[in-house]
C-alpha cells in the first residue's frame, strides 16, 4: 500500500472569543490516499469546514491550530510559512465551495479570474493565458467556452458558476481537492451533473478528494469512506458499507435513521428510544379510501408577474387540485418552479392573475390580499415558514410572538387566558415554557421551528401550508420536526398542504404528492404509487437525482 | 435601438436628471417669491412710494398667476438673466462665473487630497480590524468630521499665520506682491504653470494650503469609513476566500480583488461627500476671504441683496448635480454588473 | 438552505438546542451590559449626560450676566475670574459658552425629532406601499438632494426669513432625505419577510404591521444616522449663524461667538473663538461616537 498523500494527525483548532478560547475541532485523526474519496459528514457546528480551511490554512483571524500535524506528501505543513502555503494553495491541495456565485468576484470576467490562478502558479503567460483558460472552460463542459470567457458570474446560472469554480480549482491540476459542501444550495437534479463532474474529472486525474457534506446520501453515493463529525471530534470512521451495515455510535446511528432512505417512516426517523407511542405510525402508505370532507378546491389559478411589460413572467399557469380534510398534500418541486408563489395565493398573501380558490365552500379569491386580513376564514388557513429564524420578529420575545394571532383574530376575555393558551400551545409543540420569555436569536434552530408551528396552531386552523419547514434544519431536528407535525395532524385533525423540494420527504409525509414544473403540475398521484413508478420524465430525473443512501442492512429490529 | 447596454444606461442616466433639475428649478423660483415681505417694495427700493412699488410689482410680474411667474422665470434663466447684484451693481450670472473657478479649484484639490488620504485609511484600517490602527483611524476620521470647518480654518490659521509664520495670510487666492497669471483655465496654479510663472504657482500654492486642508479634514471621515466598511465587507466575501485557496499573491488579492470590488460603494459616496464638501466651502471661504461664489453669497446676505443669493443657491445645486452625474456615469462605467442586468 | 454559512466559522454552536441562556434581562440591564461592553460608548453617554445637564442648569449657574457689558474688562486673557476670558465688550466667555449650549443643542434636537418623525412616516409609506407614494416622495427627497445641503439650508433661511424658528425647519428640511431613503429601505427588504407575513396571517392590518412589527425593527441603523445627524445638525446651525443667518447678536450662541472672535484672531485674541469652537467640536463629537452604542441600545439581539 502506497502512503497516504494527506495524514491528520491529532489535530485540534481553537478560536479565540469574547466568551474565551473555544475548541472547535478536537484531536482528529484522518488520511486520504491518492484516487480515493473521503467523505467529512456532520450537522452544522461539527466543525467539519473548519477542519477544511486549517487544511488550507485559510482561517479566520480569530481562529488557529491549536495541536497536532498536517502531513501533505510527507511534509508536515503544520507550521509552513504563509509563502510556502502560497505555493501549494492551487497547485496541490485546492478547493471548492458551496454558494458558487458568490465563490467568484463580482466584477471581473471568469475567463479572467481562471487566467490570474495559472499566471500565479506559473502555468500561463499573459500570451496563452487565454486559451489555457477556454481549455479549462471546455474541461469542465461549459458551452461557447470562448463567449463565457468573458462573461460576469451574475450572468451565469448558480450550476455553471459552480462549474467555473471547479474550474479555478482544477486548473492548476491539484493532488488534492477539498469539496465543501459543494452541492448545497443547488437543485437536486444540478447537484448530480455537478457531483458527476467532479468524480468524473478527480478519476481522470488520479487526484485525491475530500467531500464535506450533512448529506449521508450524498456521501454514501459519492465517497469510499467516511468520517463522521460531532461537536468537533470524529466519533467514527469506515467504509461506506461498512458504516451503513454496522455504525458502532449513537451518533452514528441516530443520523443514520434520521436520513430519509427508501424504507423509511416518519417514525423511524428518530433514534429507537425517542419514537413515542403517538409517532408510532404507519407511514401514510396506506391511505385511507374514505377521504374526508373537500377543504380545498383550486380551479385554474394562475400568476402572471409584470403582465403585458416587457418582462412578464408566467409564474404559475393554470393549476387545480382538490384537497381533502384531515389529508396531506404535497407540492414538490425545484427553486423557480412556481410553488412558493402557489401558496401565497392560496395564503391569499398575493392575488391570483385568475382563477378560484374555493375553501370550506366559500370563494376566497375575490376577496384582496391586501383586504383578507378582516376575512372570517383569515383564521382557518394559517402557514408555517420556510426560515424559523427570518420568520419571527427579532424584536419580540416568544410568548408576544405566539400570542400575536390570538391578540387579533381570538376570542380571549382576559391576559390570563390568553396566556394560558399560550402555553398549552407551548406544551402542544414541545416548548419549554421557560423559553416563552426568550428573544428569538436565544433559540436553536428546532426551537424557532416549534415556535412558527405552535403560532401556526394558535387560531385551531383547518389548513396548514407547511413551505419547507425542515429546509434550514439539520436532518437530526427535521427528523423530530416531521414527528410532531405528524402527530399534531393526528390529534388535531388538521389538513396539511407540505411544500418541499424533498421527494424523499414529501414521500413521508404525504398521502397524495404532486410534482410541478414551470409553473404547472407535471404529475400527481398517491404518494407510494407516484415514487415508486413515475410516469413523467420530470419526476424520474427528480428520482433519479436524489441521493440515497443504502437501506439498513442490518434489521431495525437490532436497535430496539 | 441598437445602442450598446452601457450607453443606453447613461442615457437613462442623462434622462433621470430631467426632473430632478426641473425640481431644482421650482425650489429656486418658490425661494425668490418667498422673500421676507414684499419683493417689489424691496426691489424698487428704500426710497420708493406706493406707486413706484406697484409699477415695479407690474415689470417684475408679480400679478400674474404663479405658474405663469414661473414660466417668466424660466424666460430669464434661459437667456442667462439671473438679475443684478445689488451690492456690486453687475449682473449676477457675470459675477458667478468669474468666481466660480476659485470655488472649484478649491474644492477639487480639498476633494482630491481627501480621497488620497482617506482610502489608504479605510485600507489600513480594514486590514488591520479592531487593531490599533483601527481605532487611530477612527479617531482621526471622527475628530475631523467633528471640526467645524470654519473653526478649524481659524485655529490653523492662527497657528501657522500669526504663531509659526509659515503660511501666508489668510487673504484670498494670491499675495499682494503677486499678479494674477494669465487666464486661461482660471485655476491660478495651472495657469501659472502654463505660463511658467512658477513663483506665482508657488504664491497660489500657498494661498491654497490651508483652506485645502481645512476642507479635506472635513471631508476625510464619511470617505475612510465606506472604505473601511466597504473593504471589510468584501474581504469576508466568499470569493476572497476562494482567491485565496487558489493561491494567489495577497497583494494581488487585496488590490485586483477586494479593492476594485470595495470602491465602487466608495464612489457612491463621494456624491454625499461632494454636498458636504460644498456646503462646507461657503464657511471656509468667508473664513480665508477667498473669492470664490461663497463669500459672495455670503457678503450679498449681509447687505439682503437676494438676487445674488438666488443665483448662488441655483449654481451650486447645478454645479452638484453636475458632479453626480459624472460621478454616476462614472460609476455605470466602472461596475460591469450595471447596465447589463436585465 | 446553508447550513453552515462561512462567515459562521466561529463554532460555538454546537448544541442544536442552546445550552441555558441567562434569564432575559431588564432594559436597565441592557443598558448596563452595552455600557460596560464598549468604554467608547460609556464616555459618550457621560459627554452626552453632561451636556444636558449643562443646557437645562447652565443658566442658572453661570458666574456673570452672559449679555452684560464691562468695557473695563474687555478682551482680558483667560484668568481666574474669567475663566474663558472677555470679549471685545467686556463680557464673560465662559458664561456666555454655557449659556448657548441650551440653544444649540435646542436646534438640533428640534431639528432632528421634526426630520424624524416626518421621515418615518415618509419613508415607512414608500417603502411599504411602494408605487406612487414611493415614487413622488423619492421625487421630493430626490430634488431636496440636489442641493448642497447647507446651501439649501442658507437659501430657506435667506429667503424665510432670519428667525430660530427658521433654521430648525432648514435643518430639519435638509436632514429629511437620510431618514426617509433610510427607513425606506429597510422597510422595503422586510417588506415580505418571514414575520411580516405571519403577521399577516396573524389578522394584522397593514399600518398595524408597518408601525409594530417592521418600523422597530429598522431603528438600530437609523439610531447610528440620528446621532451622526446631531452633530451635523448642530454643525448645520452654528455655520449659518456664523455667515450671519439665524440667532443674531448679542444672543450667545457658538457659531456667532466663533465669527466675532474671528476678527481677532489675527491679532492674537485667540481665546474669543477658541472656547466656543470647542464646545461647538465637543458637542458634535460626542454625538458623533455615540452612534454604535444607541444602535446597540436599539437592538434586542446585543441582550444576551
Amino acid at each position: 500500500m502506497t502512503a497516504p498523500l494527506l495524514t491528520v494527525e491529532s489535530l485540534s483548532i481553537e478560536f479565540v472569543t469574547r466568551g474565551g478560547k473555544v475548541t472547535a475541532v478536537d484531536t482528529i485523526d484522518f488520511s486520504v490516499r491518492k484516487g480515493e474519496t473521503l467523505g467529512i459528514v456532520g450537522e452544522s457546528g461539527s466543525g467539519k469546514s473548519v477542519t477544511s480551511y486549517a487544511l488550507m490554512r485559510i482561517l479566520d483571524r480569530a481562529g488557529r491550530i491549536g495541536g497536532g500535524s498536517i502531513r501533505f506528501a510527507g511534509v508536515d505543513i503544520t507550521g509552513a510559512t504563509e509563502r510556502t502555503m502560497r505555493e501549494l494553495r492551487g497547485r496541490e491541495i485546492s478547493m471548492i465551495f458551496q454558494n458558487p456565485r458568490a465563490a467568484l468576484n463580482p466584477i471581473r470576467s471568469v475567463g479572467l479570474q481562471l487566467e490570474d490562478v495559472l499566471i500565479e502558479h506559473g502555468l500561463a503567460t499573459r500570451a496563452n493565458g487565454r486559451d489555457r483558460a477556454i481549455a479549462m472552460l471546455t474541461a469542465v463542459r461549459i458551452q461557447n467556452p470562448e463567449q463565457r470567457y468573458s462573461a460576469f458570474p451574475f450572468e451565469l446560472s448558480g450550476g455553471m458558476c459552480q462549474r467555473i469554480v471547479i474550474a479555478l480549482a482544477l486548473a492548476c491540476r491539484p493532488q488534492l481537492l477539498i469539496a465543501d459542501e459543494p452541492t448545497t444550495g443547488l437543485d437536486v437534479t444540478t447537484q448530480k451533473t455537478v457531483m458527476d463532474l467532479i468524480v468524473e474529472l478527480t478519476a481522470e486525474r488520479n487526484m485525491a478528494t475530500i467531500l464535506i457534506t450533512h448529506d449521508l446520501g450524498l456521501a454514501s453515493r459519492y465517497c469510499d469512506r467516511i468520517v463522521v463529525m460531532e461537536k468537533g471530534r470524529i466519533v467514527e470512521a469506515n467504509t461506506v458499507e461498512g458504516l451503513f451495515a454496522n455504525p458502532s455510535h449513537p451518533y452514528t446511528r441516530k443520523l443514520l435513521d434520521a436520513t430519509p432512505r427508501l424504507d423509511s417512516s416518519v417514525a423511524s426517523l428518530l433514534p429507537a428510544d425517542m419514537r413515542t407511542a403517538a409517532s408510532t405510525i404507519d407511514s401514510p402508505s396506506t391511505p385511507s379510501l374514505a377521504r374526508g370532507t373537500l377543504l380545498l378546491a383550486v380551479q385554474n389559478l394562475r400568476k402572471v408577474f409584470a403582465e403585458g411589460s416587457s418582462t412578464e413572467h408566467v409564474a404559475v399557469k393554470s393549476l387545480s387540485f382538490d384537497l381533502y380534510a384531515g389529508e396531506s398534500l404535497g407540492l414538490v418541486g425545484e427553486s423557480g418552479c412556481g410553488k412558493s408563489t402557489t401558496s401565497s395565493m392560496i395564503m391569499r398573501l398575493l392575488d391570483p392573475s385568475s382563477g378560484s380558490i374555493i375553501f370550506n365552500g366559500e370563494e376566497l379569491a375575490a376577496t384582496p390580499a391586501l383586504k383578507f386580513a378582516r376575512h372570517p376564514m383569515r383564521s382557518q388557513l394559517q402557514m408555517v415558514f420556510q426560515d424559523p429564524t427570518e420568520s419571527l420578529n427579532p424584536r419580540w420575545v416568544v410568548r408576544r410572538a405566539i400570542a400575536d394571532p390570538l391578540l387579533r383574530l381570538g376570542e380571549f376575555s382576559s391576559k390570563q387566558a390568553r396566556n394560558a393558551r399560550v402555553e398549552a400551545l407551548a406544551d402542544l409543540v414541545g416548548l419549554p415554557q421557560a423559553l416563552l420569555d426568550r428573544f428569538p436569536h436565544q433559540l436553536s434552530g428546532g426551537q424557532k421551528a416549534r415556535v412558527g408551528i405552535a403560532r401556526a396552531l394558535a387560531l385551531d386552523p383547518k389548513l396548514i401550508i407547511l413551505d419547507e419547514p425542515t429546509a434550514a434544519l439539520d436532518v437530526s431536528v427535521q427528523a423530530i420536526v416531521l414527528n410532531l407535525l405528524v402527530s399534531l395532524k393526528q390529534r388535531l385533525g388538521i389538513s396539511y398542504l407540505f411544500i418541499s423540494h424533498d421527494l424523499n420527504v414529501v414521500r413521508l409525509m404525504c398521502d397524495r404528492v404532486m410534482v410541478m414544473q414551470h409553473g404547472e403540475i407535471v404529475e400527481s398521484g398517491e404518494s407510494q404509487a407516484l415514487l415508486k413508478h413515475p410516469k413523467h420524465p420530470y419526476t424520474q430525473a427528480l428520482l433519479d437525482a436524489i441521493p440515497v443512501p443504502p437501506a439498513r442492512s442490518v434489521p431495525q429490529a437490532r436497535a430496539i | 435601438m441598437h445602442l450598446h447596454p452601457k450607453l443606453k444606461f447613461v442615457c437613462l442616466r442623462l434622462l433621470q436628471a430631467v426632473p430632478v433639475v426641473f425640481g431644482i428649478l421650482v425650489v429656486c423660483f418658490l425661494l425668490t417669491r418667498a422673500l421676507p415681505g414684499d419683493p417689489a417694495a424691496y426691489f424698487a427700493g428704500a426710497m420708493a412710494d406706493a406707486e413706484s412699488i406697484e409699477q415695479m410689482r407690474e415689470k417684475m410680474g408679480l400679478n400674474q398667476p404663479l405658474p405663469i411667474q414661473f414660466l417668466a422665470y424660466l424666460n430669464d434663466l434661459a437667456h442667462g438673466d439671473l438679475g443684478y447684484s445689488i451690492s456690486t451693481g453687475q449682473p449676477v450670472l457675470t459675477e458667478i462665473a468669474t468666481r466660480l473657478p476659485a470655488s472649484l479649484e478649491l474644492t477639487l484639490l480639498a476633494m482630491l487630497l481627501s480621497v488620497s488620504i482617506a482610502v489608504p485609511l479605510g485600507i489600513l484600517a480594514a486590514t488591520h480590524p479592531d487593531s490599533w490602527i483601527d481605532h487611530a483611524c477612527r479617531f482621526i476620521v471622527t475628530a475631523g468630521v467633528s471640526l467645524p470647518t470654519f473653526f478649524t480654518g481659524l485655529a490653523l490659521s492662527y497657528l501657522f499665520y500669526y504663531l509659526l509664520g509659515w503660511a501666508p495670510a489668510p487673504m484670498g487666492r494670491l499675495d499682494m506682491m503677486s499678479l494674477p497669471p494669465p487666464a486661461v483655465t482660471n485655476f491660478y496654479v495651472l495657469d501659472a504653470l502654463i505660463a511658467g510663472e512658477t513663483e506665482t504657482a508657488l504664491a497660489a500654492l500657498g494661498q491654497l494650503c490651508l483652506p485645502v486642508i481645512t476642507l479635506a479634514l472635513f471631508t476625510l471621515a464619511p470617505i475612510a469609513r465606506m472604505t473601511r466598511a466597504a473593504m471589510l465587507q468584501v474581504l469576508s466575501g466568499d470569493f476572497i476566500r476562494t482567491a485565496r485557496a487558489a493561491g494567489l499573491a495577497p497583494r494581488k488579492i487585496l488590490y485586483r480583488y477586494a479593492l476594485r470590488n470595495a470602491i465602487l460603494p466608495v464612489v457612491t459616496t463621494l456624491g454625499m461627500v461632494f454636498s458636504f464638501a460644498l456646503g462646507a466651502n461657503v464657511l471656509v471661504e468667508k473664513v480665508f476671504a477667498w473669492p470664490g461664489i461663497g463669500s459672495f453669497a455670503v457678503e450679498a446676505l449681509v447687505v439682503s441683496d437676494y438676487a445674488a443669493v438666488q443665483g448662488f443657491v441655483l449654481a451650486m445645486a447645478l454645479l452638484f448635480i453636475t458632479l453626480n452625474l459624472v460621478i454616476d456615469i462614472t460609476y455605470t462605467l466602472i461596475d460591469p454588473r450595471l447596465g447589463l442586468e436585465s | 438552505m446553508l447550513k453552515e454559512a462561512h462567515s459562521a466559522q466561529l463554532p460555538g454552536l454546537f448544541e442544536p438546542d442552546l445550552p441555558e441562556p441567562p434569564q432575559r434581562k431588564s432594559w436597565l440591564h441592557h443598558v448596563g451590559y452595552v455600557l460596560t461592553q464598549n468604554p467608547v460608548t460609556v464616555v459618550a453617554f457621560s459627554l452626552f449626560l453632561l451636556m444636558v445637564l449643562t443646557a437645562v442648569f447652565g443658566p442658572y449657574l453661570v458666574p456673570y450676566d452672559p449679555l452684560a457689558t464691562d468695557s473695563a474688562v474687555a478682551m482680558q486673557p483667560p484668568s481666574a475670574a474669567h475663566w474663558f476670558g472677555t470679549d471685545h465688550l467686556g463680557r464673560d466667555v465662559f458664561s456666555r459658552v454655557v449659556v448657548a449650549t441650551r440653544l444649540d443643542l435646542g436646534i438640533a434636537v428640534s431639528a432632528v425629532a421634526l426630520a424624524l418623525a416626518a421621515g418615518i412616516f415618509l419613508g415607512a409609506a414608500s417603502g411599504y406601499f411602494g408605487g406612487w407614494t414611493d415614487r413622488i416622495t423619492g421625487r421630493l427627497m430626490d430634488t431636496i438632494m440636489a442641493f448642497p445641503l447647507f446651501v439649501l439650508a442658507m437659501g430657506i433661511v435667506a429667503a424665510a426669513g432670519n428667525t430660530i424658528e427658521n433654521i430648525i425647519y432648514a435643518t430639519a428640511i435638509v436632514n429629511l432625505p437620510f431618514y426617509t431613503r433610510m427607513i425606506r429601505a429597510e422597510v422595503n427588504i422586510r417588506r415580505d419577510a418571514g414575520f411580516v407575513q405571519a403577521a399577516r396571517l396573524s389578522g394584522n392590518g397593514d399600518w398595524r404591521i408597518l408601525m409594530c412589527q417592521i418600523v422597530p425593527n429598522t431603528m438600530p441603523p437609523v439610531m447610528v444616522q440620528l446621532s451622526l445627524n446631531m452633530g451635523w445638525a448642530i454643525l448645520n446651525a452654528a455655520g449659518l449663524s456664523f455667515i450671519g443667518l439665524g440667532v443674531r447678536p448679542p444672543t450667545p450662541e457658538w457659531g456667532i461667538m466663533v465669527a466675532e472672535g474671528a476678527n481677532f484672531i489675527v491679532s492674537g485674541e485667540w481665546w474669543l473663538a477658541l472656547f466656543p469652537g470647542l464646545a461647538l467640536m465637543l458637542a458634535v463629537f460626542t454625538f458623533n461616537l455615540m452612534g454604535d452604542g444607541l444602535r446597540d441600545l436599539a437592538d434586542p439581539r446585543r441582550r444576551t
